[in-house]
């Protein structure tokens, strides 16, 4: 019984954003003038898949404490690219599909190096990387247009039996072959430990760098899939810097939302998954509500305020004031060089209870 | 600093080869002209960087002070004499809620500017959208954006010029400034020197956010209209160039003077690949790359000054 | 001193073991022999060069010379996870737990059960079980969060976890001051266990008794080197502290003004201050001209008692008094103001004290920015003036004022937060453990220096991890023991054994029963 209550409280953020998730879906659905039809939900799902595999994405490296603004970037450099080499036969389209893929871990894998090996700033790291990833996207579409390969594109859009949409199975399976088997993984558990506690993690002798790489390269490749998904909605490529962004700025909100802890170590992608299902939902209800669309932006944008306010209450819990003031930065390197007589004093022996 | 003021000078020459012009005074003073538009949105990014935080606000507040400064001009003449202070204020209020949220709820800078960032967009969208508003701008805006003062001077470059004087100022000769540099190099040591550090965090912000929007009154003023994706483009412009002027990402570190290299530096680099007809897509994987680049040179460096 | 009769060849050998910090000798040719199947426990006052010595064993710092010898093989560690490796695990203070992973993920973190390539989390679950269970903690339930363990639960945890790594050597560091007492039974039921299964424990406490009551033998520790080991029951209490006292005397000391009047109202006076669990009913005034000393062992509330004074701790209870008028500071900002004006020179001078990249000037006038500025604006000439006038004061050894703070030697660094804070003129200073790692002529200097500002009429209140300050520097000293004042010394009374008696928390009457006898 005791492990019900545990399992709960530790996925509570998840289950939050799930439980939220279905209570404005409901609101929006018997709201809906068409009502809870399978188109309706058709339309929503693949509105919806897009941002919960961008804010997946996000999530793998937020958990480890860290933060892509260039995932926006990577959705839409290999929404174009898709939109030029996810074309022609069923084999030529399966190697563009590798293609896009591998161009994604790539962004990933290029972000992990600069942050982790280049020890930069993850904040500023990304953004200048996502220029990069953008200007790439413009190169290879300067104007919106391309195409994809028709059957991929409506078998992954449409529905499944004539009820379930097709995307919504898609993203089950994405959280089935990836997420699963990456959070319950050595690295995956390592990635949550070094968000949690970087130098408890290299104290216990955690691979910190290669857990950190290894979420860059996720959040990439998870992106790529975003960008895949957006070529077969659309048909076309567009390097939309306001697509980049929006979704790039959305994924946060998502997985703020989905109680993913922007400070790392803990939430699910499940979690962000719902967060951004959520977020689409509660931009959808103004609109079923017969509010002015103008206001759609406003009201995301005050969610989302809002929501990370929330999450600064423990703010108003802390009893030393320094603890406020963290010995920022410390890198695991220095934890073994700092060799100031102070930090002696990292060992000592807080009283008895 | 000093690299930042050498790649100016190297960039010049290069762009001498390909045309006589570049080193004339008039391509230069149009250079400076244009670049004080981002001078001034980057001197508010540099006090927020100096403390070690970021403002991802940057384009929707640029907007934000454009667009409300236009909009006061729609109430008559008292709106067209207070066209400039009320978009300006309307940045400061913008980062007074970054400030408010770094300061006492100690929410990364990074998320809530971003968060904010979104409310601002929404506010405008709605301002637009709603009310049909005008939107160009005053004659007041127009003149200090595009007039020129005595010997051909742009009142625009003077602006600048104003506002880098008082930043200098601010961060070398006042209290403020040294508790500014202070917090960058080690809050915690701040703090427990008995500086008000909550309260410096909120006016640095609140003084972003002003600057941020005064960049967007000179911007419409300049464009004699306001735009909604008008601060789109000054985001990693602001961020690189006080990053290229050798100021630290992680706080402390940086003089204005670098600053000023780094808007040059910027402009310049943007104009030459104009010049050359680089397409967008170019650009912006040069400004990523020089920044990443630039970036990797000052972080190995790791010590002090 | 006894003779240890090995019963076979040591498991553990560290010879000649030095390591340096700075300009600070930490631990200066230290030999250690540990046998399997024994308890081996260490002593020594604070400083004497424990905590490095374990950092050494468990890899987190390399020693500067010296050998580490494991079952006859030379070995020598770079970092935590190769010391496990090689069989030896060392308990640490709650730093090891990553707050939001599980109990079980938590145990299983640097070797997790893996089935189909992922952790299995049933294999892991009973792994985790089985540890508590021989940690003496089944009452922990695997699946819960570290984060919201209690301490004593935490440390248990560790336990656990160190237990799941199936050490050779295991090393316990202060492993049972954050238990309760029926943890402690528990946990000692265990190490006795672990003993008979033949692993070889090496246990740091500074709890008398514990050791008394668990090790087979121990080493006493003194100014970095190991000065005695003995077989367990062979020496009395008393003669334990007296081999840990015996520190080299090497400072001088300004003559204590005799008897002073005392004025109407105490400059600083604390009544029944708490916070948390960390400081439990403390009472006490510091005069004008007086310097009250904080001793005890390392981690009994001083600290926090300093901060709480200098307004850090949220939600203290009691009162605090300045010059007779009750205060309660919010802040640093408000604690440095005209009414209360007090300085913290804090405990780290490179995190805490100084921006080290800042100038030596900037640094100087950071505390008393006010002082120097009109509006808000700094007076670049009085600036320079007050900045002179500090750097004559303390006679500062710099290459100018211009030059980043970090540029300069330990001592002078030191000497520039004490200066900024002077330069705010306050009338209470607190130190937190001014001279740590600091050479001695400068420690002269600053003794020198807190005599003549109390001369002058300030109220001092001195943490110190060194003894001989607190003798030497102090009119009245304060033993602090778990969060409370143990003891209050005045004058005479102040000595290295009463010190260091009650720092243990025995009594002293015992200590100085035993010393007569």
């Amino acid at each position: 019984m005791s492990d019900w209550r545990y399992l709960f409280a530790q996925n509570r953020g998840t289950l939050l954003a799930i439980a939220f998730f279905i209570a404005m879906f409901a609101i929006y659905t018997s709201n809906h003038p068409a009502g809870f039809t399978a188109n309706v939900v058709q339309t929503a799902a693949n509105k919806g898949v897009l941002l919960a595999l961008v804010a997946m994405a996000q999530t793998f490296v937020v958990i480890t404490a860290g933060i892509d603004l260039s995932v926006g970037a990577v959705f839409v450099l290999t929404n174009c690219l898709a939109s030029w080499i996810v074309v022609g036969t069923a084999a030529s389209a399966t190697l563009g599909v590798l293609g896009v893929l591998l161009t994604g871990l790539a962004c990933g894998a290029i972000n992990g190096l600069i942050v982790i090996y280049g020890r930069l700033q993850p904040i500023v790291a990304t953004i200048a990387s996502g220029a990069v990833f953008f200007g790439l996207a413009l190169l290879l579409r300067p104007v919106p247009g391309g195409d994809v390969y028709g059957p991929l594109a409506d078998a992954l859009t449409g529905r499944l039996f004539g009820v379930v949409p097709a995307s919504l199975v898609a993203l089950g399976a994405v959280v089935l072959l990836v997420w699963l088997p990456y959070s319950r993984s050595a690295i995956g558990r390592a990635a949550y430990a070094v968000g949690s506690s970087e130098s408890a993690a290299y104290m216990s002798g955690v691979p910190v760098d290669a857990a950190k790489f290894c979420a860059y390269v996720l959040s990439g490749l998870t992106a790529s899939l975003a960008g895949l998904f957006l070529t077969f909605v659309t048909y076309s490529g567009e390097a939309s810097a306001a697509n980049g962004n929006t979704y790039t700025l959305f994924s946060i909100a998502a997985v703020v939302l989905g109680g993913v802890s922007l400070f790392g170590g803990s939430g699910s992608a499940i979690g962000a998954i719902f967060g951004a299902l959520m977020f689409r939902t509660i931009g959808d209800l103004l609109f079923v509500f017969n509010l002015d669309p103008l206001w759609q932006p406003l009201f995301q944008g005050l969610v989302l305020l809002a929501a990370v306010c929330v999450g600064s209450a423990r703010v108003f819990q802390v009893r030393n004031r320094l603890e406020l003031f963290p010995l920022a930065r410390t890198r695991r390197r220095g934890l073994r060089t700092r060799s100031s007589a102070g930090s002696i004093r990292r060992w000592r022996s807080p009283s008895p209870a | 600093m000093a690299i930042a003021f050498a790649c100016v000078i190297v960039m010049l020459l290069l762009g001498s080869l390909y045309s006589r012009s570049f080193l004339s005074p008039e391509y230069l003073l149009q250079q400076l002209k244009v670049a004080s538009f981002l001078g001034v949105i980057a001197t508010g990014t540099m006090i927020v960087i100096l403390l070690g935080q970021i403002d991802l606000s940057i384009p929707w507040v640029v907007a934000v002070g454009g667009m409300m400064s236009t909009a006061a001009t729609g109430w008559g003449p008292v709106g067209d004499a207070l066209a400039i202070p009320f978009g300006v204020a309307c940045g400061v209020a913008l980062g007074l809620v970054n400030g408010f949220g770094v300061a006492y709820l100690r929410i990364p800078s990074m998320i809530i500017t971003l968060a904010v960032n979104a409310v601002a967009q929404g506010l405008m969208v709605v301002h637009t959208g709603g009310f049909s508003p005008q939107d160009s701008s005053s004659p007041a805006m127009r003149t200090l954006a595009t007039g020129e003062f005595l010997l051909g001077l742009p009142n625009a470059l003077i602006v600048w010029a104003v506002v880098g004087a008082g930043a200098i100022f601010l961060l070398n000769r006042t209290t403020f400034g040294r508790a500014v540099y202070g917090i960058g190099n080690r809050e915690r040591a701040a703090y427990l020197s008995g500086i008000d550090t909550q309260r410096v965090v909120l006016i640095a912000f609140a003084l972003a956010g002003g600057l941020s929007a005064f960049g967007g009154v000179l911007l419409a003023g300049y464009a004699s209209k306001a735009a909604q994706a008008m601060g789109d483009a000054y985001l990693l412009p602001a961020i690189a160039a006080v990053v290229l002027g050798g100021a630290s990402i992680l706080g402390g570190r940086g003089s204005y003077l670098g600053t000023v290299a780094g808007v040059i530096l910027i402009t310049l680099l943007q104009s030459i690949l104009s010049v050359v007809q680089m397409p967008e897509a170019g650009r912006q994987i040069t400004y990523g790359v020089v920044i990443i680049a630039m970036l990797l040179l000052y972080g190995r460096e790791g010590r002090a000054r | 001193m006894t003779r240890l009769e090995p019963t076979a060849s040591p498991i553990l050998r560290m010879e000649g073991v030095s390591k340096r910090y700075g300009g600070v000798r930490a631990l200066a040719n230290a030999d250690l022999v540990v046998f399997a199947g024994r308890i081996h426990g260490v002593l020594g006052e604070n400083g004497a060069g424990k905590s490095t010595l374990i950092k050494i064993l468990s890899g987190v710092v390399a020693p500067d010379a010296g050998r580490i010898v494991l079952d006859r093989a030379e070995v020598a560690f770079d970092s935590p996870a190769a010391a496990n490796r090689a069989g030896i695990v060392c308990i640490f203070q709650e730093l090891s737990l990553v707050p939001d992973l599980s109990v079980a993920d938590n145990i299983a973190i640097s070797n997790p059960p893996h089935r189909f390539g992922l952790i299995d989390r049933r294999a892991q679950r009973r792994l985790a079980e089985e540890a508590l269970e021989r940690a003496g903690a089944p009452d922990i339930h695997p699946m819960a969060l570290v984060k919201d363990l209690p301490l004593s639960r935490r440390q248990m945890v560790e336990i656990a976890k160190a237990l799941a790594r199936k050490p050779r050597v295991l090393i316990l560091d202060e492993a049972t001051s954050a238990l309760t007492a029926a943890d402690v039974a528990k946990v000692f039921v265990v190490l006795k266990r672990l003993r008979q299964e033949g692993l070889a424990l090496l246990f740091i406490s500074h709890r008398m008794h514990e050791i008394a009551e668990l090790a087979d033998e121990s080493t006493v520790f003194r100014n970095g080197a190991n000065v005695a080991t003995y077989v367990a029951g062979t020496k009395t209490d008393n003669e334990v502290v007296e081999m840990m006292i015996g520190r080299e005397y090497s400072h001088i000391f300004p003559p204590k003004p005799a008897v002073r009047a005392k004025g109407a109202a105490p400059l600083l006076e604390v009544r029944n201050l708490s916070w948390s669990d960390r400081l439990r009913d403390i009472s006490f005034t510091a005069e004008a001209g007086e310097v009250v000393g904080l001793g005890g062992l390392d981690g009994q509330g001083q600290r926090e008692l300093l901060l709480a004074l200098f307004g850090v701790l949220r939600g203290l209870s009691g009162e605090i008094r300045v010059a007779g008028v009750p205060v309660s500071p919010s802040s640093p900002h408000a604690a440095k103001g005209k009414r209360i004006g007090m300085a913290l020179i804090p405990e780290d001078r490179k995190t805490e004290g100084l921006m080290l990249p800042m100038s030596v000037r900037e640094n100087l006038s950071f505390a008393a920015l006010p002082r120097v500025s009109r509006g808000g604006v700094i007076d670049r000439g009085r600036e320079q003036g007050l900045v002179g006038e500090m750097i004559d004061l303390l006679d500062i050894q710099t290459a100018g004022t211009n030059i980043p703070a970090g540029a300069l030697s330990g001592g002078n660094q030191q000497k520039v937060v004490i200066a900024k804070w002077l330069m705010a003129e306050p009338r209470i200073i607190l130190l937190n453990d001014p001279t740590r790692g600091i050479d001695v002529g400068t420690k002269q200097e600053i003794y020198m220096l807190l005599r003549r500002l109390a001369d002058e009429g300030a109220a001092i209140v001195f943490y110190t991890t060194d003894y001989d300050e607190l003798i030497g520097c102090c009119d009245r000293a304060l033993v602090l023991y778990n969060g409370a004042i143990r003891r209050e010394l005045a004058g005479a009374e102040i000595t290295e054994r009463a010190l260091i008696a009650s720092a243990l928390n025995i009594s002293s009457e015992e200590a100085a029963a035993g010393a007569s006898a």
